[in-house]
C-alpha cells in the first residue's frame, strides 16, 4: 500500500449536480456527495453506467461546476473561483487521463508531455524539456519520445497521456476509464504505470472504471449508484502485478 | 520548438502544418486575391498618373482669364422689374486688366510655382498652297518654360521665340511641309499677318496639340491679336496638381479674375477617374471579403475537427484567451503568408503586363511605378483581414466547454 501522507487532496461536502436547472425537466444526478480522499491514495470509483461517475469526475476536475455543496482541492474551496482561476488551478493541481488519449497529433510524444507546462509558462525552455523526458522515461517511452503522437501504439499513446497528466506535478490525477480502449495486455501495462507513479511520487489517483478486475487493483473502492455513494471501503486484497510493468517497451523497438 | 516562440504561436504553426492541404489552398487563395489587388491598384494608379502627366504636358494646371463679359438686363428703375431681356454677349478677345500686377499677386500665393503671361487666339498658318487653322500662343520663353516643359518636347531645332521665330508641332510641320529654318506665314482674324521662320518643332505626343498649337513671341502675338501691351491669360504651375482647384479659387478671390483649374476644365475626365477608383475599391473590397470568408471557413472547419484537442488543452490548464489567440494567430499567419506570395504574384502580373503592353516601337504604352508601400499595405491589410476573419472561429474555439468537447 502506498504511503498516505497526512492531509487531504480532495474533500466534497454535500456536492450536488442538477441538469436543466430552471426548466421543467430539471434532473438532479448527484445527490449530496460527501467524500474525502487523502494524499497519496489510489482509489477506484465504480458503478453502473448512468450512475454519475463521469459527472462527479468532471466536477472534481473543475471542468464543470456543482449546483450545490462544496468542493475543496488541497484545502482550497473552489465554488467562489472565477473561470480563469479555475483554469489555473486545474492546470496546476489536476491531471487528466481519459479513455482516449487525445494527444495532439501535430506534436511528438515529448512535446505532448511538455504541453501543459508550456501552456502555463508561455515559452519553451530546457527545464520543461527535461521534466518531460524524465516522465517519458518513467512510463518507459524514452525510445519513442521523438515519434509523432500518431506513430506509436495505443498503449504507448495512453502512457504518453499519463506522462502528460503528470507534467505539472499535480496533487490529483483523475483517470476516466484509462484502459477502456485497450486490449488486456496494454490495459494492464497502463495500470501498472499508474500504480508505479502513485508509489514513487505519492500522487493521489481517482480512477473511474467499470472493470472489476482493475478495481481490485486499487486501495479503495468507492461505489456510486444513482448519484449516491453506496459503498466506500478499503480494498484488503490488492492485486499486484509488479514486474510486468514495462514489458511492452523492454524489448520492442520504435516503429519506422 | 523554437525557444523564442510563445505557446500560442507554436501550437498555431503546428495546427496549420498538420492541416497542410487546407492551409496551402487557403494561402493560395489569399495569394491570388492579394495578387489581383496589387496588380489592379498598380495598374489603375499607373493609368491615372499617366493620363494626368500627359494632360499636364501641354496644359497649365490653372489658367487665369479676364472675367466673362455679361449683358446687364435693363430694369425699370422704380419697380426693379426687368424691362428688356438681352441676349448673351459675344466674348471679344480682351486683355487682363493690369496683368503685371495680377501676375505678381498670383506668384505670391502659396503653392504657386510660376505664372506666365500668354496671348492666345485663332489664326491661320500658310505655306505655299497649304493653309491650316491654328491656335496662336504668344509666350515669354523664359517664364513659359517654367509652366510648360516645352523645351523637353522639342524634337528639332532650338527653342527660341524672338521677333521672327515660330515653333510648330510635328503634325503641322508635316501638313505644311515645313522644317526648321523654313518660313511660315501667320494671319490673325484681325487681318494682320506676319512671316516667321520655324526655329523648332515640338512633339507633345498628342495629335491635336501637335497639329494646332504654334508658339510665337509675346510681342508678335500682341500685334497679331491687336492686343498691344495686354495678355489674354496667365498660365500657372502649382506644386500639387490636385490642389489646383483650391488655388484657383484663392486666385479668383484675390484678383477678381476668372481662374480655371485643369480639374474643372477636365471634369469629365475626373469623373471617369473617380469611377475607376470606385470600381477598383469595390474589387478590392470583394476580393478581400472573399479571402476573409475563405480563411474563416477553413478555421471553422479546423475548430470542429480539433474540438477534442481544444477540449484537452483547456482541461490541462490552457486559458480561453490562449485558445482565442491560437486561432487568431492562424488567421493572421494565413493572411500574411498569402499576402507575401500575393505580392510576388502581383509583381509577376505587372512584369507580364509590362512585356505585353508596348507601343510598336518597343516603348511602354504607359509607365507603371510600383511603390513599395503598396506591398507593405497589402501585407498589413491581408494580416488584418486574416485576423478579423479568425475572430468568429477563434471565439467558438475559446467558448468550447471542455466537458462537451471531450465527450462529444
Amino acid at each position: 500500500m502506498a504511503e498516505i501522507r497526512p492531509g487531504e487532496t480532495l474533500r466534497l461536502e454535500g456536492l450536488c449536480k442538477s441538469y436543466g436547472v430552471g426548466t421543467p425537466v430539471e434532473t438532479e444526478v448527484l445527490h449530496g456527495i460527501d467524500l474525502r480522499i487523502g494524499r497519496g491514495e489510489f482509489a477506484a470509483l465504480v458503478g453502473p453506467s448512468g450512475s454519475g461517475k463521469t459527472t462527479l469526475l468532471n466536477l472534481i476536475g473543475l471542468l464543470d461546476r456543482p449546483t450545490g455543496g462544496q468542493l475543496f482541492i488541497e484545502g482550497r474551496e473552489t465554488s467562489g473561483l472565477r473561470e480563469a482561476d479555475l483554469t489555473r488551478l486545474r492546470g496546476s493541481s489536476i491531471g487528466f487521463v481519459f479513455q482516449y488519449h487525445y494527444l495532439l497529433p501535430a506534436f511528438t510524444a515529448l512535446e505532448n508531455v511538455m504541453m501543459p507546462i508550456l501552456a502555463a509558462r508561455g515559452r519553451p525552455d530546457e527545464e520543461m524539456r527535461n521534466t518531460a523526458a524524465e516522465l517519458l522515461d518513467k512510463v518507459g517511452l524514452t525510445p519513442w519520445r521523438d515519434n509523432k503522437a500518431t506513430e506509436i501504439s495505443g498503449g504507448q499513446q495512453q502512457r504518453v497521456a499519463i506522462a502528460r497528466a503528470l507534467a505539472m506535478k499535480p496533487a490529483l490525477v483523475l483517470a476516466d476509464e484509462p484502459s477502456g480502449n485497450l486490449d488486456t495486455k496494454s490495459a494492464d501495462s497502463v495500470f501498472d504505470v499508474l500504480r508505479a507513479v502513485n508509489e514513487t511520487s505519492g500522487t493521489t489517483f481517482l480512477i473511474v472504471t467499470h472493470d472489476p478486475r482493475l478495481a481490485q487493483r486499487c486501495d479503495r473502492i468507492i461505489e456510486l449508484v444513482d448519484g449516491r455513494i453506496v459503498t466506500d471501503r478499503p480494498n484488503r486484497n490488492v492485486v499486484r502485478r509488479s514486474g510486468a510493468a514495462f514489458s511492452e517497451s523492454a524489448g520492442a523497438r520504435p516503429p519506422s | 520548438m523554437n525557444r523564442l516562440a510563445p505557446f500560442e504561436w507554436i501550437a498555431a504553426m503546428r495546427f496549420m502544418r498538420e492541416g497542410s492541404a487546407q492551409t496551402l489552398l487557403i494561402v493560395l487563395g489569399v495569394a491570388l486575391g492579394v495578387g489581383v489587388i496589387v496588380f489592379m491598384s498598380a495598374l489603375v494608379a499607373g493609368l491615372q498618373s499617366n493620363i494626368i502627366r500627359r494632360t499636364l504636358n501641354y496644359m497649365a494646371p490653372i489658367v487665369v482669364v479676364p472675367p466673362e463679359q455679361v449683358a446687364r438686363p435693363q430694369r425699370d428703375s422704380d419697380k426693379a422689374q426687368i424691362a428688356a431681356l438681352v441676349q448673351p454677349r459675344s466674348q471679344q478677345l480682351r486683355s487682363i486688366d493690369q496683368w503685371q500686377k495680377a501676375r505678381a499677386q498670383i506668384e505670391r500665393l502659396p503653392g504657386v510655382i510660376a505664372a506666365t503671361p500668354v496671348v492666345s487666339g485663332p489664326g491661320f498658318a500658310l505655306r505655299g498652297d497649304a493653309n491650316k487653322a491654328v491656335t496662336i500662343t504668344g509666350v515669354e520663353a523664359e517664364s513659359y518654360t517654367k509652366v510648360i516643359a516645352l523645351a523637353d518636347k522639342i524634337v528639332a531645332g532650338k527653342l527660341s521665340v524672338a521677333t521672327s521665330d515660330i515653333i510648330i508641332g510635328v503634325e503641322l510641320a508635316k501638313d505644311l511641309g515645313a522644317s526648321v529654318g523654313d518660313k511660315v506665314r501667320l494671319t490673325s482674324p484681325t487681318g494682320a499677318s506676319e512671316t516667321l521662320s520655324v526655329t523648332a518643332i515640338f512633339d507633345f505626343g498628342n495629335k491635336g496639340v501637335n497639329e494646332r498649337n504654334v508658339y510665337i513671341g509675346l510681342r508678335v502675338a500682341q500685334n497679331l491679336m491687336n492686343l498691344v501691351g495686354g495678355v489674354s491669360s496667365i498660365e500657372i504651375k502649382v506644386e500639387d496638381p490636385f490642389a489646383a482647384e483650391t488655388i484657383a479659387q484663392a486666385i479668383q478671390a484675390e484678383t477678381d479674375l476668372e481662374a480655371d483649374s485643369w480639374i474643372k476644365t477636365n471634369a469629365q475626365f475626373f469623373t471617369a477617374m473617380a469611377a475607376q477608383t470606385l470600381s477598383n475599391t469595390l474589387i478590392r473590397f470583394f476580393v478581400g471579403l472573399t479571402a476573409a470568408l475563405g480563411i474563416a471557413s477553413v478555421l471553422v472547419v479546423s475548430v470542429v475537427q480539433k474540438s477534442k484537442e481544444i477540449g484537452i488543452l483547456r482541461a490541462m490548464g490552457t486559458s480561453r484567451a490562449q485558445v482565442l489567440r491560437l486561432f487568431l494567430l492562424q488567421g493572421a499567419a494565413m493572411g500574411l503568408v498569402g499576402s507575401l506570395f500575393g505580392s510576388a504574384l502581383g509583381w509577376a502580373f505587372l512584369a507580364v503586363w509590362r512585356g505585353a503592353a508596348k507601343n510598336p516601337d518597343g516603348t511602354p504604352i504607359f509607365i507603371i511605378d510600383v511603390e513599395p508601400s503598396l506591398f507593405l499595405l497589402a501585407a498589413a491589410g491581408a494580416t488584418l483581414v486574416g485576423t478579423l476573419a479568425a475572430v468568429i472561429p477563434a471565439r467558438r474555439a475559446a467558448k468550447l466547454d471542455p466537458v462537451v468537447a471531450i465527450r462529444g
